[in-house]
């Protein structure tokens, strides 16, 4: 039985190079608006590994899911012009939007993931924004699924998935059952540009709405933001002569 | 007065559309105020007093494009397309542009990758190896990719508009099929053969001849500055076949490249847009069946013109590319440069200058869309046209200049772009029609309009 659909999940986040973040007044976050948002690099990896997996005729469909506010459409439209066939926006704004955290996110995912009867869930391995690293984790716990999270190589090998994952140690490589979730990491695959011709397509695939609500998800954060500040400015460093200067200058302020 | 214009819209029966084929487009416009040709006497026109009847569909396309000016951001189609050439000219043309232009390296990787993303045949319907989109999104992409490479703009701005734009508009089914769909893919580039040694701006004293010898036309003559010639597959050249008949007698032919009868001058050491090859093209007894004329016998001339028209809005959309990325450059200097104690956008001097080149970047770029907008419409575009490259091309002249002055020394230098921007942005008052010559245009069409 080959795979039906495959879920890829999108997160929406602040252009890394952007060159000034700031902290909000009251430290309760981040500015965003007016800031320019895109789609997360890893999660373009992802949306790429779902196209290819759809060319080499593994699986028949690919869905791109978002949630967050109506600017999340543009993400989704831009993942179906790289190749996906329908996209589904979980409407989430607003208090919800700035509490929101993988937890949440998790949950929906996994709600829809059943509803939709899909046999993988490909999502980037973090968000450059927040760089949690939770999300296809949680969404996979959810489930009661195996994941392969870090993964720089898939292979659909019949009823299985074989990933080779990026660790700490080296690569290592596992045999998951599907439904899975997988979590894709930097060298997974370079992300093809929409063609013209696509992008055309893509005005007319369908983006479906919904709200956590629908999915029976609760919103309410179990996390709570006490305080953000930017880190410490790097200060000057001292240069010393010799070896004994520096151990007696750590000694002295209690390094060592 | 906004609100008297929409009363008068919701007055009146549902527009007429000339053209069937537009999607964002139209239905862009629409959301604004529709460019629609009103046939006979009409309450706005009795309002506003218009009585010739050029100067109705003129007046509409005025007052209806002024709410354009306000238009707040593009179709969402042409918003996703416009960024999608962005993110390729950041990260695929912008890291190799220097070098390109220090070595003389036709970027021809880089044209099989835009071909494969369909930006090569813009305006190619999808049955023929196109994108089949409309002229603002052509108009879109070259301009980002020229903010990428001036040069690499340049090469798919002569493929679109120079060498598919006539064959797709004069071609018989045939010649499009043989002629435009290996040239969608980035594999095979086209050119345009039109000035020679003894003429650019005079274009109807074309001394290149083509006479018939049984099934074969044999051409003579010279062509100068013809821009790909040396990475091209095939030519639209223009040559005289009824001297008599002066600019009348001038016709259009589809030659392949190499062929026999056909060789190249040798490669121009140009100022700018060094990536791109400018050379003669030599004809001597070049022979081609009679079935490479494009066109009817005669209509050379106004294939030719018609050509350039549409070629102008690709050139303006160049030419903004390159103001932009100069721009671009400058500002960003402004900020991180120190002098006098502060970072120098902090001092009028630099402020007035950034100032004057985003207007003259903006003003540049809405008389372009504008221009686009028109044609797609089907509407007449020739003045719009004119007055886009004109403004584009001596906003590209101002900012490069400029960004240099904003650089200082280091504008001088090739370690920054600016001086790449400079002498890539002065080939854009040239070509194309020189800027002298669409004052002409412009004055000739403007005279028409008032004429009684």
């Amino acid at each position: 039985m080959s795979p039906a659909s495959v879920f890829v999940c999108l997160s929406l986040t602040l252009l890394s190079d952007y060159p000034v973040i700031r902290v909000k007044p009251d430290h309760s976050g981040v500015v965003t608006d007016g800031v320019k948002h895109s789609m997360n690099p890893f999660c373009e990896i992802a949306v790429e590994e779902a196209v290819k997996l759809k060319e080499k005729k593994f699986i028949k469909e690919v869905v791109a899911v978002s949630c967050g506010p109506t600017q999340v459409t543009e993400t989704i439209r831009t993942a179906l012009a790289m190749g996906c066939d329908r996209g589904i926006h979980v409407e989430v704004s607003g208090k919800d939007y700035e509490a929101m955290g993988p937890l949440q996110i998790a949950k929906i995912f996994a709600a829809l993931a059943k509803k939709e009867e899909a046999s993988l869930v490909i999502l980037g391995k973090q968000a450059i924004d927040d760089d949690c690293n939770q999300t296809g984790q949680m969404t996979a716990a959810l489930l009661d699924w195996p994941q392969g999270t870090f993964a720089s190589e898939v292979t659909i090998d019949g009823e299985k998935v074989k990933v080779v994952r990026e660790i700490d140690g080296g690569l290592e490589t596992i045999k998951i059952s599907m439904p899975a979730v997988l979590t894709a990491d930097l060298r997974l695959n370079t992300p093809r540009y929409a063609t013209l011709p696509n992008i055309m397509k893509a005005k007319k695939k369908k983006i479906a709405n919904m709200k956590p609500a629908d999915l029976g998800v609760d919103m309410v954060s179990r996390v709570e933001v006490l305080r953000v500040d930017e880190p410490p400015t790097r200060l000057a460093g001292v240069k010393v002569e010799t070896v004994d200067d520096l151990v007696a200058k750590l000694k002295a302020n209690g390094t060592i | 007065m906004l609100q008297r214009w929409l009363s008068f819209w919701k007055f009146l029966p549902s527009p007429q559309r000339n053209s069937g084929a537009l999607s964002g487009t139209i239905g862009f416009l629409a959301n604004s105020l529709t460019l629609i040709h009103l046939p006979g006497p009409n309450p706005l026109i009795a309002q506003f007093g218009w009585v010739d009847s050029s100067r109705k569909t003129l007046g509409l396309c005025v007052s209806g494009c002024r709410s354009l000016s306000s238009l707040a951001e593009l179709p969402e189609m042409h918003q996703m397309m416009r960024q999608t050439c962005r993110d390729y000219a950041d990260r695929e043309l912008g890291p190799i542009a220097g070098k390109l232009d220090k070595e003389h390296l036709f970027p021809a990787q880089q044209v099989r990758e835009l071909g494969a993303m369909g930006v090569m045949a813009v305006e190619v319907p999808e049955a023929l190896g196109g994108a089949g989109m409309d002229y603002l999104a052509y108009s879109l992409a070259v301009e980002e990719i020229s903010r990428g490479c001036g040069s690499t703009g340049c090469v798919v701005s002569v493929n679109n508009s120079l060498y598919i734009g006539p064959i797709l508009k004069f071609g018989t089914q045939k010649q499009k099929e043989q002629w435009i769909t290996p040239f969608t893919t980035g594999e095979k580039v086209g050119c345009f053969a039109l000035s020679e040694p003894g003429n650019g701006s005079d274009a109807g004293a074309a001394s290149t001849l083509a006479r018939q010898e049984g099934e074969e036309w044999v051409l003579n003559g010279t062509k100068a500055w013809i821009t790909n010639s040396w990475d091209a597959s095939a030519t639209v050249i223009f040559a005289t076949t009824d001297k008599s008949l002066k600019h009348k007698g001038i016709s259009a032919f589809l030659v392949p490249m190499p062929h026999p009868g056909l060789s190249l001058g040798k490669k121009e050491d140009k100022l700018g847009i060094r990536a791109t090859s400018t050379a003669n093209l030599i004809l001597e007894d070049c022979k081609i069946p009679l079935g490479n004329m494009l066109g009817s016998r005669g209509s050379g001339f106004k294939i030719a013109m018609q050509t350039l028209d549409s070629g102008r809005i690709g050139i303006a959309s160049q030419a903004l590319g390159i103001a932009q990325a100069a721009l671009d450059c400058a500002a960003d200097y402004a900020h991180k440069r120190t002098a006098f104690g502060a970072p120098i956008g902090k001092l009028q001097a630099v402020q007035f200058k950034l100032a004057d080149m985003a207007v003259a970047v903006e003003s540049a770029r809405l008389l372009t869309w504008k221009a686009a907008m028109l044609k797609d419409a089907k509407k007449p575009f020739t003045k719009e046209a004119a007055m886009a490259k004109l403004a584009a091309s001596e906003a590209a002249t101002f900012c490069g200049h400029q960004s240099i002055q904003v650089l200082g020394g280091m504008g001088y230098v090739t370690d920054m772009p600016a001086e790449r921007h400079y002498r890539d942005a002065r080939i854009t008052e040239i070509y194309e029609g020189t800027s002298e010559i669409q004052r002409l245009v412009i004055a000739g069409q403007l005279l028409k309009e008032y004429a009684s």
